[in-house]
């Protein structure tokens, strides 16, 4: 396998919308590079006509009837939020 | 025996014949949490206002001539990241630090439709993620066993409070033992349901496919009533069972006889403790002593279990927890001037290291050119393990194994080692991973004074044989030992 670089690091953690301090990049490159390496393991397993799971039950999807119901008030919606106006989450300049 | 340490059933039995009120329950569990909490830190929060004039109000209810029933009145502890509506919810993240939910999870609705108290929201690792509680924004939790020690994790808090007497028992979450592994170095039982069988709703979403709500109990008795009131169909989860639930009392029967027994050679083999694998042994005499069949059994596609649950489990977290961007809830960082710039500060100072790693390692998994190699390919030697569990179960009523392959560890002793805290999951991992019900029973305690917890697997749907052999095990191990705290 490859081994995980700090420019991968970055990468994913653009991805991710994260960031880390440049000493912590290598750490975490390191940490990544050793339990990726660990799973890749799962490569050596014979899958060859073996479906992926999507549930371990034999279910199916689930609908209901699309009827109107009291639900979440405006005001109770935003209860939590770090900043609002005019009713509505507010966030700084969308870039 | 002292008040705190009494069962639910026990407590039930001295409520109907009028010999203690809720009360003075709650308030001899307050005083066991004022004399060990310092030492110990199992609660993010404590409600004892509201849980003595909730107590207050079940006594009333009891001298009108109310039922009682299983868990009315008494004290529970839920796990933080399990909504409590205008009680806030932390994961034990700074990212969480003040979200107060606007609703209950399923399984609060249906408890406090039962009358229970709620004791206080307890410690865990953050976002469920960590086998030794020492990831959590709000201190690490300590063994009541040995405060030297982790109490294991992820709900080391829920697993420390049952054991200690701060509480009757406790609410947590299994997505790779999460419950079993620190029942076990907590000498309590736990127990994971079928996966479907708890609502998921109002459970912060780690890894959905494998998250599943479960109770920790001081005996398989208190586990079987909890089964009771939070199993069952909720149109609010749609990977809900739509079945009708058994009562899970009725398995409840000491009488293993001609039940045939497996135990997967993969799940017994390097790195297991010397004293785990002879505890284990000891019950494999106990079952047969009884009457039961007890067999090695093989299960190949185990050795990629934990490979699989660590491609799954962080690439379906690396998703969910995309959702704490700092708009809605939760911290935001307030110096950024682009939205962009405001989530990535948001989250780089809102979550820990270890909830971090987890999602690079998803993300990564899940990204262009990689997506197959891990994610895809995890997903069907998912479906291996699966099958061997399927093949395994046509021979055998249940399997059994260690539920962790050490006691407790010195807290610090793995911090610094992803990968070797990983492997301490490697017996609980592979049920979640196929949806199985299981639970963790104490089957004695080591040299060092320590417990040792004993895993029972079950089918799919067949926690009536899990319990079964649980209840049995337990009648014939006769495990009373209490943390001298």
């Amino acid at each position: 396998m490859e081994r995980i670089s700090k420019d991968d690091v970055k990468r994913v953690a653009e991805l991710a919308e994260l960031e880390f301090g440049e000493k912590d990049i290598e750490k975490i490159a390191s940490q990544l590079d050793r339990i990726l390496d660990h799973v890749a393991n799962v490569g050596s397993a014979n899958t060859e006509g073996i479906p992926p799971t999507s549930h371990i039950l034999d279910i199916k999807n689930v609908f209901r009837e699309d009827m109107a119901e009291e639900s979440v008030t405006q005001e109770s919606a935003l209860k939590n939020a770090p900043d609002e106006a005019n009713d509505g989450f507010k966030v700084p300049k969308i870039d | 025996m002292e008040i705190h340490y009494l069962t639910a059933h026990q407590l039930k039995d001295r409520l109907e014949k009028g010999q203690i009120s809720c009360t003075e329950i709650v308030k001899s569990i307050y005083l066991r949490i004022e004399e060990v909490e310092d030492r110990l830190n199992s609660y993010i929060r404590l409600e004892k206002e509201s849980a003595l004039s909730r107590a207050g109000e079940v006594d009333k209810l009891i001298s009108a001539g109310s039922d009682i029933e299983d868990f009315m009145g008494m004290p529970v502890a839920v796990k933080d990241n399990i909504c409590t509506k205008n009680i806030t919810t932390t994961c034990a993240s700074r990212i969480l630090e003040n979200y107060i939910p606007i609703y209950n999870a399923t399984v609060i609705d249906r408890l406090e439709s039962r009358n229970y108290i709620l004791a206080g929201k307890a410690n865990m690792d953050e976002f469920a993620m960590g086998s030794s509680n020492e990831n959590s924004y709000f201190g690490t939790v300590k063994n009541p066993w040995d405060t030297d020690r982790v109490p294991g994790g992820s709900s080391g808090g829920p697993a420390a409070c049952v054991a200690a007497g701060e509480a009757v028992c406790s609410l947590g979450s299994d997505t790779g033992g999460s419950i079993r592994q620190p029942a076990s170095l907590c000498g309590v039982v736990g127990f994971k349901p079928t996966y479907g069988m708890v609502s998921r709703y109002g459970l912060v979403a780690f890894a959905s496919s494998l998250d599943q709500i479960g109770p920790i109990t001081r005996d398989v008795e208190d586990c079987a009533a909890m089964l009771n009131i939070i199993c069952g169909h909720d149109r609010k989860d749609s990977t809900s069972i739509n079945m009708e639930v058994p009562d899970y009392k009725s398995f409840l029967k000491a009488d293993i006889k001609d039940m045939r027994i497996g135990v997967p050679k993969e799940l017994m083999v390097e790195g297991i403790d010397r004293e785990v694998k002879e505890a284990v042994y000891r019950t494999i005499k106990l079952v047969e002593d009884m009457g039961g069949i007890v067999e090695e059994i093989s299960l190949p596609n185990l050795e990629y279990a934990l490979s699989v649950y660590y491609i799954i489990a962080p690439s379906e977290a690396s998703s969910n927890l995309s959702r704490f961007d700092g708009v809605r809830y939760g911290y935001r960082n307030v110096e950024a001037e682009s939205l962009r710039e405001m989530y990535r500060r948001s989250r780089a100072e809102g979550f820990g290291d270890e909830v971090k790693r987890r999602i690079m390692i998803g993300a990564y998994c899940l990204s262009a050119g990689y997506y197959d190699a891990y994610y895809e390919k995890a997903q069907r030697v998912r479906t291996l393990i699966i099958n061997d569990f399927k093949k395994a179960f046509k021979k055998f009523d249940v399997l059994i194994s260690p539920t962790s392959p050490t006691t407790a560890f010195k807290i610090g002793e793995k911090i610094e080692d992803p990968l070797t805290m990983y492997l301490s999951d490697i017996c609980t991992i592979p049920v979640n991973l196929a949806g199985l019900p299981a639970i963790s029973i104490p089957a004695g305690l080591s040299g060092g004074k320590l417990p040792i917890g004993l895993q029972i697997i079950g089918n799919v749907l067949r926690e009536d044989n899990v319990l079964k052999v649980a209840y049995s095990l337990e009648k014939a191990i006769g495990f009373t030992c209490r943390p001298g705290l």
